[in-house]
């Protein structure tokens, strides 16, 4: 009968039709994230941000675990071997010098990473940090070829368990690491939340690593509260690779660790 | 002769590989099943202990799945070409090697998704895709632009199938098994080749061929903005989508000239697979290649001339650091010598085309997959990083290997049970005693 091969045929794209789509449908059903939609919604209340004093710091120069704030975080989220999620780095400078730089992640207000992610695994939330739920992450890395700064890791495997812990997995606190999924530095949100500061920052024998709400124009090293946009404006502070548009949330003022007795050819 | 009698004459030959492929053929499906299986039982293991059985680590994260994924992504433009672009065209002389190059797309569909899958740090999750999708990320453009297309080709491979499979029903009926006599019959939809069905079935033929075209670009297009969508030295870029689209053109023919002297040789189709045919796909494979060599020029000179920090870690890794071998090999193989190939006079022949095919398919994989990737991770963007490094392990080669056998073996598989020639179509267009097929190659 020859209507009904047509109605077949006609089926027959229908259905291609149907199942080509059907990523766009489920996309209608409901934003990514509830955080997203949070965002879109009202103004943040809270910003965090970072502010990294390189007068102060001098990488923990002779420490024999490296450097406290690295130590720290590593004992505090048990990542797999050869993961820094705060990685302290020697950059050469102009005239012989060098310095050491502090490199967490950015908490980019405009995150690739955020941008690329096919599941809405990464995400911003309400106080505008970048979060990885580990629950919904499919492992694909399109975020770590994202990320300009490469201030993202892998779980290739099964971590050990870890023998401390403060509280169950959650994307604020992402312990234990999950197999096949992407981690990193998570801004301490868990503890922020119960009013402690960022882990990296209270274990910072010089004080170097501030933190801070940008929206109460305030940020502390747990030893002083300075305003943000004084410190900022009075300090020539800059932001890594500005120019890639990626509006981090970690400003640095320049240094080499003069304030640490530091020398700048050191 | 008869119009009748020519017909079932031509018929026989192409009908012969469905009931008696022959001893070679059952070896190596067998060898490509092993192969096959081997992958599996490497997947398996890597399933268990995570992506650490790879040579992948956190700064060169891709390798070579991602790679070959795009090299299937590549060569699934054929069928479309081949089909549609000179369909729409106005020429024929395509039409004995459609459905080959038709099967090659969805085969090589079907490897580059699962290419996707084995690289997935979750595959459990797949679904997640589908539940969570956001719009915004290239990757979910892919996953729509693949499916469309993989859906639309096998529309697209079945339509004209239609005829051939009544006339395996109705040939074949008798001598093979009950399964797969009803499987002719059902897929046949009852064609009896009535002048009614004949103009449906060209209609839907033709709204097809225009259809498919924008998809294909859109895949191969898409494909590339995964990674143009990232701030690194060689993604960062807007040439990709159409270097993509021109490499995908040269790869998709490349691979059914390969397919076609494979078939031609081992079913004796020297008949229906002509050194007409050779010689179109001769001249397109050599325009297809000056315009690649073009696009890898373009793509390569400005960063060159520029000189932006990452770039030259890039360029310098490429021309003189250590994948220079691969680059310089994949320059002299992959253009240089078939470009020589298909102009000598000499070699201008089917033993010269098949081999500046195959040079220009493993060049491909090698520079527009593998180097693709690999090097662009290797650069490091931070002072804290140095020169990435990757070297595959054996899990990871022999996953990705599993891979390309299994592309091969879906396309022995389909010809095992359909016809490799569109009979129908070739028997209406060599109806004048097969004169057309008379050209020279040096014609």
């Amino acid at each position: 009968m020859p209507t009904s091969r047509r109605g077949f045929l006609r089926g027959l794209g229908m259905a291609g039709l149907g199942l080509a789509v059907s990523p766009l449908l489920a996309r209608l059903g409901g934003p990514a994230t509830e955080a997203l939609a949070a965002s879109e919604k009202k103004k943040l209340t809270r910003q965090w941000v970072r502010v990294v004093d390189l007068k102060k710091c001098d990488g923990c120069e002779g420490r024999k675990t490296g450097p406290a704030c690295t130590e720290v975080c590593r004992s505090t989220y048990h990542p797999l071997e050869g993961q820094e999620w705060i990685k302290v780095s020697r950059v050469e400078g102009e005239g012989g010098s060098s310095y050491w730089m502090p490199f967490p992640c950015m908490h980019c207000e405009n995150a690739p990473c955020v941008n690329v992610c096919p599941v809405g695994a990464s995400y911003h939330n309400e106080n505008g940090l970048v979060l990885i739920d580990h629950r919904r992450c499919i492992g694909c890395r399109l975020c770590m070829a994202a990320c300009p700064y490469q201030r993202r890791y892998f779980n290739w495997k099964e971590a050990e368990p870890p023998k401390n812990v403060f509280a169950e997995y959650s994307p604020e606190y992402p312990v234990p690491p999950i197999k096949g999924t992407v981690a990193k530095c998570v801004f301490c949100a868990h503890f922020l939340e119960i009013g402690m500061p960022t882990m990296c920052t209270g274990a910072c024998p010089r004080g170097a690593l501030y933190f801070g709400d940008k929206e109460r124009d305030v940020i502390t090293n747990t030893r002083e509260v300075l305003s943000l946009s004084k410190t900022l404006a009075e300090n020539n502070a800059f932001r890594y690779k500005e120019e890639l548009g990626t509006e981090p949330r970690v400003y640095y003022l320049p240094g080499h660790g003069q304030e640490s007795g530091r020398e700048a050819r050191g | 002769m008869g119009k009748m009698a020519r017909k079932a004459k031509a018929e026989d030959p192409l009908l012969a590989p469905l009931l008696h492929p022959g001893w070679g053929y059952n070896l190596v499906v067998v060898i490509l099943a092993a192969l096959v299986a081997w992958g599996i039982y490497s997947w398996a293991g890597q399933l268990r202990q995570g992506l650490a059985v790879t040579g992948m680590r956190d700064q060169v994260f891709w390798g070579l799945y991602i790679s070959t994924f795009i090299f299937f992504v590549s060569i699934s433009l054929t069928g479309t070409f081949l089909s549609a672009v000179l369909r729409v065209t106005g020429n024929t002389w395509q039409v004995p090697v459609t459905r080959l190059a038709e099967v090659i797309t969805g085969a090589a569909l079907l490897g580059a998704a699962a290419m996707i899958v084995v690289d997935m740090g979750r595959p459990d999750r797949l679904l997640n895709v589908f539940i969570y999708g956001r719009i915004q990320s290239p990757l979910i453009w892919d996953v729509i632009a693949i499916t469309s297309y993989l859906v639309g080709s096998l529309i697209y491979l079945y339509l004209p199938l239609i005829p051939d499979i009544a006339l395996c029903r109705d040939r074949l009926g008798q001598v093979v098994s009950p399964a797969r006599r009803k499987l002719y019959t059902l897929l046949a939809l009852g064609w009896q080749d009535t002048p009614a069905q004949r103009e449906r079935l060209e209609k839907a033929i033709g709204a097809m061929t225009v259809t498919i075209i924008p998809v294909a670009v859109s895949v191969h297009s898409v494909t590339a903005w995964i990674y143009a969508m990232t701030i690194r030295p060689g993604w960062n870029s807007t040439i990709l989508a159409p270097y993509f689209v021109a490499s995908a053109f040269l790869s998709g023919v490349a691979m059914v000239i390969i397919f076609m002297s494979v078939y031609r040789r081992a079913f004796h189709l020297e008949n229906y697979i002509t050194p007409l045919q050779y010689s179109k796909l001769g001249w397109l494979l050599l325009g297809l290649t000056l315009a690649y060599a073009y696009f890898s020029f373009a793509e390569l000179l400005p960063g060159a001339y520029k000189l932006e920090e990452h770039e030259v870690g890039l360029l310098s890794l490429l021309f003189t650091g250590g994948q220079a071998m691969l680059f310089w090999f994949s320059i002299f193989g992959g253009i240089v010598i078939p470009v020589a190939l298909m102009c000598w006079p000499k070699t201008r022949n089917v033993a010269g085309l098949t081999i500046a095919s195959i040079l220009i398919i493993v060049t491909m994989w090698i520079k527009k997959s593998y180097l693709l990737v690999v090097p662009t991770l290797q650069v490091p963007l931070m002072p804290f990083f140095t020169l990435g490094q990757y070297s595959p392990t054996l899990a990871e080669w022999t996953i990705t290997i599993a891979g390309i056998a299994g592309f091969i073996l879906v396309v022995l598989l389909f010809f095992r049970f359909f016809p490799v020639i569109t009979v129908w179509e070739v028997t209406e267009t060599s109806g004048d005693s097969g004169r057309e097929f008379q050209f020279s190659l040096r014609a």
